[in-house]
């Protein structure tokens, strides 16, 4: 059976306790980069990360990409969005296509 | 770049069957990448859409649990959200898109109560935390649905990217190099060839040369004696 997870700040990520989330929390990069392997291990099949942390841990979270599990998924933390999440999904366009086509 | 071949009919024979070869694959690859491109473009449109979706939603929760912060302490808010009576439970399945494996999550949440997540009392709590957490209840599905679909987009896009490296590999450079071996050979043998028939032409030359002299030497001895 698998979980699933958030990581970020602790105020951006505490409200998700309530959903069933299991909840971990990084301030820093190395806090987050042992947290975001923690949970990849503890059968967490979708990860959530605060796009502040996932900032901080661009390396570690490039090398869930290619792996069907564990998805990490970036969400805007409390500071509001930052615009990474939709940068991911151009970049990932501009792979495939070769062009940025969604505008 | 050339492949070095010897000039031979076997060799040549080899050599167009894997011609034959290299472009029936590149036919089939060029297809696949073609219905890849199809899918991930569905796929990453309604990536878009939900991300717009999720991150409105997020922005609207954050809001909320700050405002309940605000209003009520620290440890009375950690106590009201620490023991979610819904468990999240997550069952992972795989859909085979085009031959790559992406995962489907079904989430399913177990004791579901109408207060849609809210499981602690009202009396200590502010109403702005009631409504984050309801919020977040909702937005659930399309966050998983979001996971789902960011994921298979990824996924994805590795795969064309491969699969668009391999249609050119085979259409720049395999392909070019059999077919100037192919030609390389053909060139090699009809040189042998021609080289063959003049041999030969000479030969009988020689050889007319040869008996039309011996025949007049016969017709000469003749007449001297």
């Amino acid at each position: 059976m698998y979980k699933t997870a958030v990581l970020g700040d602790r105020e951006s990520v505490l409200g998700f306790m309530s959903a069933g989330f299991s909840v971990a929390e990084a301030d820093n990069s190395e806090d987050a980069a042992r947290a975001l392997r923690r949970l990849a291990n503890e059968d967490h099949a979708v990860i959530f990360v605060t796009e502040e942390t996932a900032a901080m841990i661009p390396d570690e979270i490039e090398k869930y990409r290619s792996k069907p599990i564990p998805a990490v998924i970036l969400i805007p933390g409390k500071g509001g969005s930052l615009g990474i999440g939709m940068a991911n999904i151009k970049n990932s366009v501009e792979r495939a296509v070769g062009a940025d086509i969604l505008k | 770049m050339e492949i070095r071949v010897n000039p031979t009919r076997m060799e040549l024979k080899r050599l167009k069957t894997r011609l034959a070869t290299a472009k029936r694959g590149h036919k089939l690859l060029k297809d696949k990448r073609d219905e890849l491109m199809k899918q991930f473009l569905d796929l990453v449109r309604e990536n878009k859409e939900l991300r717009i979706k999720v991150e409105e939603g997020m922005k609207e929760v954050h809001v909320g649990f700050t405002a309940a912060a605000a209003t009520s302490s620290p440890e009375l808010l950690e106590e009201a959200i620490m023991l979610p009576k819904r468990q999240g439970e997550l069952d992972v399945g795989y859909r085979n898109l085009m031959s790559v494996n992406v995962p489907v999550f079904s989430f399913d949440i177990k004791d579901a109560d109408r207060a849609g997540g809210v499981n602690y009392g009202f009396a200590s709590t502010s109403g702005e935390l009631d409504a984050a957490v309801i919020r977040i209840s909702e937005l659930m599905p399309y966050m998983m649905r979001l996971a789902e679909v960011e994921k298979s987009s990824q996924l994805l896009a590795d795969e064309i990217e491969r699969t668009r490296r391999r249609v050119n590999a085979l259409e720049y450079i395999m392909i070019p190099q059999l077919e100037t071996g192919i030609k390389s050979i053909i060139m090699k043998l009809d040189e042998n060839e021609r080289g063959n028939t003049t041999r030969l032409m000479k030969v009988k030359d020689m050889m007319l040369k040869a008996a039309l002299e011996s025949k007049r030497a016969d017709d000469d001895i003749p007449a001297e004696e």
